[in-house]
């Protein structure tokens, strides 16, 4: 057990649609499970980061003074940082309100489109920050894999490739929106 | 002394020992032997105008780098078309493409179809270091067939020139300066309100999704801009 390397996903501002791809892998998910403890993940039922992480898959933007606090924790705990899909890389789809503002969005959607009680959620929810960013912009991130989402096949030649230290050629294998 | 319509120069392109007639291009030449050098802004039947600095090569002798597609050939010239300084301009260039404006690749109708997006992935782009502008950017629908998204232009003029040049309506033409510059539709109207002839050349040459057609859905859209050579042809032909 103690021989396996232990990877972590993470889940800031995307879809999931990252994690439904790494997890169409089907049955390779079983050989990957040969390597790999999932110690973290939206899949599993841990709810802290842990320490010594050596390998963290991250989904999604930096778009919320939580989404900050984490990705810092992440790169901190991590050995290897993988920007998982366009969202971690580019911004992306929530990166779409940075031209009009978090400001502009929060009021279409919770005061001029709201029928009952028009009100700015601002109790247990984090706070949105003004401008949505890759994670790049934060921490030092070791790994790029774009896509929308990365393919299944992707992730499993990505992953192959790192644990086992065999050369890796990511522009081969997937692009921005694919 | 008038020199021959057809001098012949001989001159060297990565190594390789090539010969061109007097007033080709290096990117001309450099194709005629199957040697690549990228390109966004250049397209085959229209004027070249230098514009997106993807085909700059180097010279030896000179400390300037030439962009491929306006610079001619000269006797003797050695040109280097891949450097590692080149790919770091190619780069660079397509970073400062992917962050002047407001590319998302997932929700474009050119997703898979785009040339600035498949430019990328050829010059080996994972990540874009510089910081996204995230310009407030405006979309016209007010023509019946195409829409003109602003997010997504890289202000390659293709379009400019294709009307001009070709369609000879020069509806499309370049407003402001430097980062601030926009294609417009005459004089700044509505596209729908423009004295546009809706041959729809524009958007067929157009690289990214720019310029589109309202009758595609989704990334369903591929652009057809082999009919401009093919025009041409026809054209001189006849």
């Amino acid at each position: 057990m103690s021989s396996k390397l232990k990877l972590a996903t993470v889940w800031l501002d995307g879809c999931s649609g990252c994690h439904m791809s790494f997890l169409d892998m089907d049955e390779r998910l079983l050989e990957l499970a040969e390597l790999v403890d999932v110690v973290y993940s939206p899949v599993v039922d841990a709810k802290e980061f842990p320490d010594n992480v050596d390998i963290a898959l991250v989904e999604g933007a930096v778009a919320s003074v939580d989404d900050e606090k984490k990705i810092r924790k992440i790169r901190a705990h991590s050995k290897m940082l993988i920007a998982m899909g366009d969202c971690a890389i580019t911004g992306n789809v929530p990166s779409m309100r940075n031209p009009i503002g978090a400001e502009a969005i929060l009021n279409r959607a919770y005061i001029e489109n709201a029928t009952i009680q028009p009100q700015i959620p601002c109790v247990v929810v984090p706070e949105l920050l003004k401008v949505v960013k890759p994670i790049h912009e934060f921490v030092k991130v070791d790994v790029f894999l774009p896509g929308c989402p990365p393919s299944a096949d992707t992730f499993h030649a990505a992953l192959t490739a790192l644990i086992t230290g065999e050369p890796l050629d990511i522009p081969s294998l997937t692009r921005f929106g694919a | 002394m008038t020199e021959a319509p057809f001098e012949v120069k001989t001159l060297e392109i990565d190594g390789r020992e090539v010969s061109a007639r007097r007033g080709q291009t290096i990117l001309e030449v450099a194709r005629e032997h199957d040697i690549n050098i990228p390109t966004l802004c250049q397209m085959e039947g229209l004027s070249n105008v230098g514009a997106c600095r993807l085909c700059l090569v180097e010279i030896k002798g000179s400390n300037k780098l030439l962009p491929a597609c306006v610079a001619t050939v000269s006797e003797g010239m050695v040109v280097s078309t891949n450097t590692e300084r080149l790919q770091k301009h190619r780069h660079n260039i397509l970073e400062l493409l992917f962050a002047e404006r407001n590319h998302v690749c997932s929700v474009c109708v050119s997703n898979g179809h785009c040339e600035l997006q498949s430019m990328a992935q050829d010059q080996g782009l994972t990540h874009v270091r510089m910081p996204y502008r995230n310009p407030n950017l405006p979309v016209d629908a007010s023509h019946e067939r195409f829409t003109v998204d602003h997010n997504r232009c890289i202000l390659c003029t293709r379009c400019v020139r294709v009307c001009g040049e070709i369609e000879g309506a020069h509806v499309w033409d370049i407003m402001g300066r430097g980062i601030d510059s926009i294609v417009i539709t005459d004089l700044h109207e509505d596209w729908g309100e423009s004295s546009c002839t809706r041959c729809g050349k524009c958007v067929q040459v157009c690289p990214t999704g720019a310029l589109f057609d309202k009758s595609k859905i989704g990334s369903d859209h591929p652009k057809y801009p082999d009919f401009l050579p093919y025009l041409n042809l026809m054209r001189e032909a006849r």
